[in-house]
């Protein structure tokens, strides 16, 4: 469906407590309307503060926020036509479940035969039926959140807030319901919002992801552009999957650049997208860990790729693939993910020298 | 040494049993048989066992009188001191920030506590009498002529007194069940359009219902148990409940005053009863 006017804007949105130090530092962000966008980021990174500040419970410092074109600042959360899902769900603990998603529409004067069908619509969307008596702790931490949705969702919102929805859940339950706020978007067709510290959770769901450090925007796009290309050093450790290798550029000829640090004097980098390299430049290059393929030291490069060599030092079983964790390049963590059957034709073992290899156009240069 | 089960039950309600049995049901047991023992009317009492103390106080007028009386200082005195706790409370738990203030604000509530309540009484009559500083200001700025009667030594001085003595009463549970309440859960009202006025009757009042309970068991079990303050503020013209036994044992009837006493705490107690039936306090705190 889409129930239109959901896309959000933010300009030059600064909040400050205390004058000095700024918890959100100048944002700018165009959110389309009935997209699954993430702000993804450490805590006090500031993510929740732009949640709230949409939300309309607290009030930049600087900027405009506009949701479907209109400047909403002072507007409260009604006239915004925004519902918030709290982090660990602040369900009214005193009233029934059907009573909490009946909230809203009881203080907005409808009769209690008339709010009562509409929450029992509601509930079986959510299939918490044989529930709708039950009071908040006499749930599980699912049927919650189950609920804290279906309580903000039934004011038809243009756009719903989540804040740290899954975050108390277990690893097990959090996947599930992952799925479910994912269905539950598409159901609604609305812009939601949907703050996390957790990269898996953000690229999993988001059709856009914002990453964030302190106040400030790294980087935003789609999922997979901010998971294969991070922009900068910041975003590739914070998204995972990548090694990150500094050095300096050592030659250039052309089409090929390379680059050296202390530990290692010839990797091959790509000249891609047009990007300005100058001798003795330093510069971060990304690798993505399973494009990474191990030799024993001393074997042959197929052609195109480039490599460092190391020592194995930690070896994880993950199923699908294996996590060899390294020292090579001068870096703390050096991380190659194998795919399960070829780590076990090479049976390599900890303490083992070994060629990490790349393909030369696989490596992602870093601002 | 291997205790069984029971033997550690037993062990662990030891240190409460032994506090409970000589403090208060031992004295419970006492007043309960003498309440039905007679009297020879010099303070002597003999076994005879007669329901004679009871009929004697169903039948007197004046139980009824000073019932009424008793009981409607309990009730005035429950409205003004659970209103003017729910606000101090609400004030100190949702408009204070700095906790640490608020903790303080709260540690003022309890200063007049520091003296006794005698004191604290006493201290109202040069507030209040015809002398007293309020009407000699009120006289001062010329709003009245002759000082105001009703002040000291009647209904309103005791009203008074008690509201004054038990709101910490009340202060202390409403606190202690707001603070509770997850600040979230308010925004999450106001997220849904709830206004100030829904919010105060659909959450906090709600929520706070158990402080309120505790607050009011207090205020009524000491109202109706207490003779001083009504003997002290009213003067000698109001009379009470437990101010009767104190005249009956003055004159040595000791057995017609365990009857009162009896029935006054099985009264108390169905009050109490009541008052846990409006709210599970059981299950609003395990909540």
């Amino acid at each position: 469906m889409g129930t239109g006017n959901g896309d959000i804007e933010l300009a030059g949105v600064t909040k400050s407590y205390d004058g000095e130090t700024f918890a959100v530092d100048g944002i700018n962000l165009k959110i389309p309307d009935g997209a699954y966008c993430c702000l993804l980021g450490p805590s006090g990174c500031g993510k929740s503060t732009i949640l709230r500040m949409i939300a309309g419970h607290e009030d930049p410092t600087h900027g405009e926020i506009l949701i479907g074109g209109e400047d909403v600042v002072g507007l409260d959360p009604v006239e915004r036509r925004t519902a918030m899902m709290f982090q660990s769900y602040a369900l009214f603990p005193h009233l029934s479940v059907r009573d909490n998603i009946a909230f809203a529409l009881r203080v907005r004067g409808l009769s209690k035969a008339e709010r009562n069908a509409k929450a029992d619509a509601m509930i079986e969307k959510v299939h918490l039926t044989e529930f709708a008596n039950r009071l908040p702790s006499q749930l599980s931490g699912g049927q919650q959140q189950r609920v804290a949705l279906a309580r903000a969702a039934i004011t038809e919102p243009r756009v719903l807030l989540l804040d740290e929805p899954l975050s108390a859940l277990d690893e097990h339950l959090r996947i599930k319901m992952r799925a479910e706020l994912s269905r539950m978007q598409r159901d609604l067709g609305i812009t939601f919002i949907h703050v996390t510290h957790t990269q898996m959770e953000a690229i999993a769901l988001a059709d856009m992801v914002v990453v964030m450090d302190q106040g400030k925007i790294r980087q935003s796009g789609p999922a997979r552009e901010v998971y294969a290309e991070p922009k900068n050093r910041y975003v590739a450790e914070f998204i995972g999957g990548q090694n990150v290798i500094s050095g300096k550029v050592s030659y250039i000829n052309g089409t090929r650049a390379t680059m050296a640090g202390a530990t290692y004097s010839n990797i091959e980098i790509p000249l891609a997208n047009g990007k300005r390299l100058e001798d003795g430049q330093s510069l971060d290059i990304a690798i993505r860990r399973d494009d990474i393929d191990l030799v024993r030291a001393g074997g042959d490069l197929p052609d195109g790729s480039t490599s460092v060599e190391g020592a194995i030092t930690g070896v994880e079983y993950q199923g699908t693939f294996v996590k060899v964790m390294m020292e090579a390049a001068g870096e703390e963590e050096f991380v190659a993910y194998v795919p399960e059957r070829r780590f076990f034709e090479e049976s390599l073992s900890i303490g083992d020298r070994v060629l990490a290899i790349w393909q030369i156009d696989h490596a992602h240069l870093l601002a | 040494m291997k205790l069984n089960k029971t033997a550690v039950g037993w062990l662990n309600v030891t240190p409460l049993l032994a506090i409970m049995v000589p403090f208060f049901i031992m004295p419970i047991i006492v007043v309960a048989i003498a309440s039905i023992m007679q009297t020879d009317g010099f303070g002597g009492m003999f076994m005879d066992p007669t329901l004679e103390n009871y009929t004697y106080v169903f039948q007197s007028a004046l139980t009824y009188r000073l019932y009424f009386e008793t009981i409607k200082f309990a009730a005035l005195t429950l409205i003004f001191s659970a209103f003017i706790g729910f606000w101090v409370a609400y004030f100190l738990v949702f408009h204070v920030r700095s906790k640490l203030l608020a903790m303080g604000l709260f540690l003022i509530c309890t200063v007049p506590f520091w003296t006794s309540n005698i004191i604290r009484m006493i201290s109202w009559i040069p507030l209040l009498g015809k002398e007293g500083l309020i009407n000699q200001a009120l006289m001062a700025m010329g709003f009245i002529d002759a000082p105001l009667e009703f002040l000291l030594y009647s209904d309103f001085a005791v009203v008074v007194a008690y509201v004054h003595q038990l709101t910490i009463f009340m202060i202390v549970p409403i606190f202690n069940s707001m603070a509770r309440i997850d600040k979230r859960v308010v925004e999450a009202a106001l997220d849904a359009g709830a206004s100030k006025f829904d919010i105060m009757r659909y959450i906090i009042l709600p929520m706070s219902k158990s402080g309120i309970a505790l607050g009011a068991i207090f205020v009524v079990s000491i109202v109706m148990g207490d003779f001083f303050v009504v003997k002290v503020m009213s003067g000698g013209g109001t009379a009470s409940v437990v101010g009767a036994f104190y005249e009956d044992i003055g004159v040595l009837q000791y057995p017609s005053a365990a009857a009162s006493a009896i029935v006054l705490t099985i009264l108390v107690m169905l009050m109490v009863a009541l008052i846990l039936r409006v709210v599970d306090i059981r299950k609003e705190i395990t909540q």
